[in-house]
């Protein structure tokens, strides 16, 4: 088992940065989830992996090897497209059978007609065949093995194209938004079915998808990219709960964090409509930043109580959790909160009530996006 | 008979709206509906009728004849010759034209310069008037003054006399046909190229196929598969419609070496005017062309996966 | 590598398509080359492409004293027009009308489109002879028209591109209140316009080089379409005067070689556009 790296990875289209001094590091048999909008270069960056797309800069190394320079056919590596890509005059069982007989017939034994005249190639195919149930039971597909992708759903074609990867026992997996094409039932499920497969082959895997759910419930690690830069590269809980820059806070949690600006004063606090809300932060005073905190650590209270004075806006009943958007007092601008149901159902539109964050919650990113640090000591709620 | 199957519980209006769009559809479809049957149906049904009389244009009388002329056929030497001449000119110029058209087109697709340059030189000779290039081409291949024996005379070989001699009038003839053909496949199959999904060389490269050559085996030829199919056929029909060269250059000489099928319908139709026997062997070249297409239609119906 | 290097597989391929470019462009270059030289100089039978004495304004002129080639030319553009607008104007309504209404018959007379597909003129051609001969139209721009004026190809190719378009369009036309012919009129031709063009491009090529109907239907020089015009102007004038023949296909090559030049791409397009038509 290898890992895989991707070392200092830069690629212009014209003038048109794609990839900027992208380095990632999978260790052997590591889950790793590339995760970014559209136009991020994350998909450009896994078919770099591939040898389907070069590098201006940079290296890409499976184990020990440099296979910078390599072509894809050489380089061990399997990947799921997200189109699948299946070769639509062949069978599911001949699609899957491809890699293996392009690595063990020879060029006279695969062509057409002739080359099953061709001596020695029987036990090399009955091999093969052999394989191909193996990896197709495994995928629970057997009974499909002969027939064309048009003859197939969409689950089914995701499966073989699985398969086709899988067959190989590649040295690492990349994965093309493999779910995107699949409904939102199957998709939760195939998810999970790729996970159980990753768990079982231990086989590194490079994961590429835009739906930060599948990226944070699949992987060991995520890479978050932006712009052709990777923005932080560390466990999902990580990732979530201490994110290293502004967008990556934007980008990871549904609903969107909540981020409201602010200004540090004299002391290093940082007051929101009067109220002290952070104290501690590392930043020169006068220093402009956003501060933000996840939708779940609001606290809601009663106009009575102290804290950050709101007034309900709309109230949306998710079934397991309820949202509360917010609008600040004075115009400080809108917030979400995430209730629980019964703790939602003494609100009602257009209530005034009190916000307040557990102090280990608040996040201060400054006018560059990068987080700024907070003095753990010394930090505290807003409700003082 | 536009109330024809109007189910019982039909309501007044519904009947009225759809009776007012037959209506609009009659309209509309008329003038098309009168000229295909005018122009198309009828004389198809005529020229097999035809084919069973003794007409003659200019001679009064009309004889049903019943199979007379199609037996005349199998007879006529001439016409034997022309189906024996037509076939051997279809069978040059349908591989040739199709291979020449599928190589320009994988050369040109590989190519990353001077693509449309390429393209319109190949394609020249599709929207050139046929009659005038094969003019040219008479002057080219002209025994003495032409400069294709002139060339061969460069490095010591005396060109034959292409277009005049009969050993060598029906190869001259399907190299022009070659030369006229080569642009139209070779845009059909560029067509058909770029209509192949370029993730597939991406997954046939990943999946260890490592030469160009693998590649087009593995995803090129079978993705062309329904463009050849159909490719072949049009050049088939097209060269069994080899007409305006032989009327130009050769007129069917020398010796009816190069006398081909529509050259002899010609002949015997509007020159000598037997129309009846002229018929039956339009009716031999239309059955020619049905089964061209009947064969090509078998053949697609078990691609049905190419979806 | 990459597909800009140079490398032995791409400079066999620059050659190989190189090679056949000058063969293809042969032709081309000597029929202008011939139309530039004098007599004498064509049977000297030399490869020289440039002429010792330029006899352009002879062979050309001679093309234009000695047969009427501006008539031919103007022939072939007014028969082309014509059957041009004849089969656009009866197509469109009947492919909207096959596409997008329901009509008793309409089913029988898709299948009398296939199968009109199937016959080309040649099959036609004796019995719409004997009629217009019947008739004594011979010689006439309408008997030169008059086997093109529907085109089932045009109806199947605007049927294919009308099914294609969302009934919630032409719906929506007829809740404004426009009659089914002003929808043609308003709607579909406006929409329909890539299809027209192409098949355009398609009808003239396929015409203006036609020469087996001419040649059944017109004997005389001054109703001949120009491919006609040269075979007459070569068996009655010009036999083996190379220069003034190949002058000769030099003007009537021009018109539609100019026209590819100027749009390539659409030409390229409606050909292939109208060769895959199934």
């Amino acid at each position: 088992m290898s890992g895989l790296a991707l070392r200092g990875i830069s690629k212009a289209y014209g003038g048109n940065h794609i990839l900027r001094d992208v380095t990632i590091e999978a260790k052997p048999g590591e889950f790793v989830a590339l995760v970014g909008p559209s136009g991020c270069g994350k998909t450009t960056l896994l078919r770099i992996a591939a040898g389907l797309d070069h590098p201006d800069r940079g290296s890409v190394w499976l184990g020990e090897r440099d296979m910078t320079a390599m072509r894809p056919s050489g380089r061990d590596i399997a990947m799921v497209f997200q189109s699948y890509a299946l070769y639509p005059h062949l069978t599911a069982g001949q699609n899957i059978a491809v890699p293996l007989a392009m690595r063990n017939l020879t060029v006279w034994q695969r062509l057409p007609w002739i080359g099953s005249l061709l001596p020695g190639q029987r036990e090399t195919r009955a091999e093969i065949q052999r394989c191909v149930f193996e990896t197709a039971r495994s995928l629970k597909i057997d009974h499909l093995l002969d027939r064309k992708p048009a003859q197939m759903s969409g689950g089914q074609r995701q499966r073989v194209a699985l398969g086709r990867a899988l067959v190989r026992s590649p040295a690492a997996f990349l994965m093309d938004e493999p779910l995107s094409n699949l409904d939102a039932s199957l998709r939760v499920h195939t998810r999970s079915e790729i996970v159980e497969l990753h768990r079982r082959a231990g086989v590194t895997t490079l994961y590429v998808t835009h739906d930060q759910a599948e990226a944070l419930s699949m992987a060991d690690r995520v890479a978050v990219m932006m712009g052709g830069r990777l923005l932080q590269f560390d466990t999902p809980e990580a990732i979530y709960g201490n994110p290293a820059h502004i967008e990556v806070a934007r980008f990871i949690g549904s609903p969107q964090i909540n981020l409201l600006a602010g200004e540090v004063d004299a002391a290093h606090g940082i007051r929101i409509g009067g109220r002290l809300f952070v104290e501690g932060v590392g930043a020169t005073p006068g220093t402009r930043v956003t501060i933000g905190f996840r939708p779940e650590a609001i606290k809601l209270g009663g106009s009575s109580q102290a804290g950050l004075g709101a007034s309900v806006k709309r109230i949306e009943f998710l079934g397991s959790e309820t949202l509360v958007f917010l609008e600040l007092a004075g115009g400080g601008g809108s917030l979400v909160a995430k209730l629980a149901p019964a703790e939602a159902t003494v609100l009602n539109p257009g209530q005034a009530v009190t916000i307040a964050v557990a102090s280990g919650e608040v996040l201060v990113f400054g006018s560059d996006g990068s987080r700024l640090p907070v003095a753990p000591a010394m930090r505290m709620a807003a409700n003082g | 008979m536009d109330s024809i199957a109007l189910p019982a519980g039909t309501s007044s209006a519904g009947a009225l709206a759809r009776r007012s769009e037959a209506l609009a559809g009659w309209r509309l479809a008329g003038p098309a509906v009168a000229l295909l049957s005018m122009l198309i149906l009828l004389p198809t049904l005529g020229v097999v009728a035809l084919s069973l009389t003794d007409f003659e244009l200019g001679y009064d009388g009309v004889r049903f004849v019943g199979l007379d002329n199609y037996l005349e056929l199998l007879e006529d030497r001439t016409f034997l010759i022309s189906l024996a001449n037509t076939l051997t000119y279809t069978l040059i110029v349908t591989p040739l034209s199709v291979f020449l058209g599928l190589g320009a087109a994988l050369l040109i697709e590989a190519e990353v310069r001077g693509r449309a340059l390429f393209r319109a030189i190949y394609f020249l000779p599709v929207v050139s008037l046929l009659v005038a290039m094969a003019t040219v081409w008479q002057y080219l291949l002209h025994p003495t003054i032409g400069p294709v024996n002139a060339l061969l005379r460069l490095v010591g070989i005396d060109g034959p006399n292409w277009l005049g001699g009969s050993d060598t009038v029906l190869m001259s003839l399907a190299l022009i046909g070659v030369w006229q053909a080569v642009g139209f496949n070779m845009v059909l199959f560029l067509a058909g190229l770029t209509a192949i999904p370029r993730e597939l060389y991406a997954a046939a490269e990943v999946d260890r196929a490592a030469t160009a050559w693998d590649r087009f085996w593995l995803v090129t030829w079978p993705m062309l598969g329904p463009t050849t199919l159909f490719v072949v056929t049009i050049s088939v029909i097209n060269a069994v419609k080899v007409f305006e060269t032989v009327s130009t250059m050769t007129q069917g000489g020398p010796n009816r070496a190069s006398e081909v099928l529509l050259w002899t319908i010609y002949q015997e139709g509007f020159v000598y005017l037997r129309v009846g026997y002229a018929s039956a062997m339009t009716v031999v070249f239309l059955a020619i062309l049905m089964v061209l297409m009947v064969l090509q239609y078998r053949a697609l119906d078990r691609r049905i996966h190419y979806t | 590598m990459t597909t800009r290097s140079w490398n032995l597989a791409r400079v066999l391929r620059l050659a190989t398509l190189s090679s056949g470019a000058l063969i293809f462009l042969g032709p081309y270059v000597w029929m202008v080359s011939t139309a530039m030289k004098p007599r004498e100089e064509i049977f000297s039978s030399s490869l020289a492409l440039i002429p010792d004495r330029w006899a352009a304004v002879e062979n050309f002129s001679k093309v234009f004293t000695r047969v009427p080639m501006l008539q031919l030319l103007m022939n072939g553009a007014i028969v082309c027009a014509v059957i041009l607008v004849v089969q656009v104007l009866v197509a469109l309504p009947c492919a909207y009308a096959l596409a997008k209404l329901r009509f008793p018959g309409a089913r029988l007379m898709i299948s009398g489109i296939m199968l009109g597909l199937l016959v080309p003129i040649h099959a036609t051609a004796l019995p719409i002879y004997v009629a217009l001969s019947g008739a004594g139209v011979l010689n006439t721009y309408f008997a030169l028209a008059a086997p093109f004026l529907i085109s089932v190809f045009a109806i199947f190719l605007f049927l294919q591109f009308f099914r294609a378009m969302p009934d919630d369009l032409i719906n929506a036309a007829r809740l404004d209140g426009m009659s089914e012919f002003g929808i043609v009129l308003r709607v579909i031709v406006p929409n329909a316009w890539p299809a027209i063009t192409a098949f355009s491009i398609f009808s003239v090529v396929a015409h203006w080089n036609d020469l087996f109907w001419p040649q059944i239907v017109v004997t005389e020089t001054a109703m001949a379409p120009p491919p006609l015009g040269l075979i007459f102007f070569r068996a009655a004038e010009a036999g083996d005067d190379y220069g003034a023949l190949m002058a000769a296909t030099v003007v009537v090559t021009m018109p539609l070689l100019a026209a590819f030049l100027l749009a390539q791409r659409r030409f390229i397009e409606g050909i292939t556009l109208t060769g895959l038509k199934g």
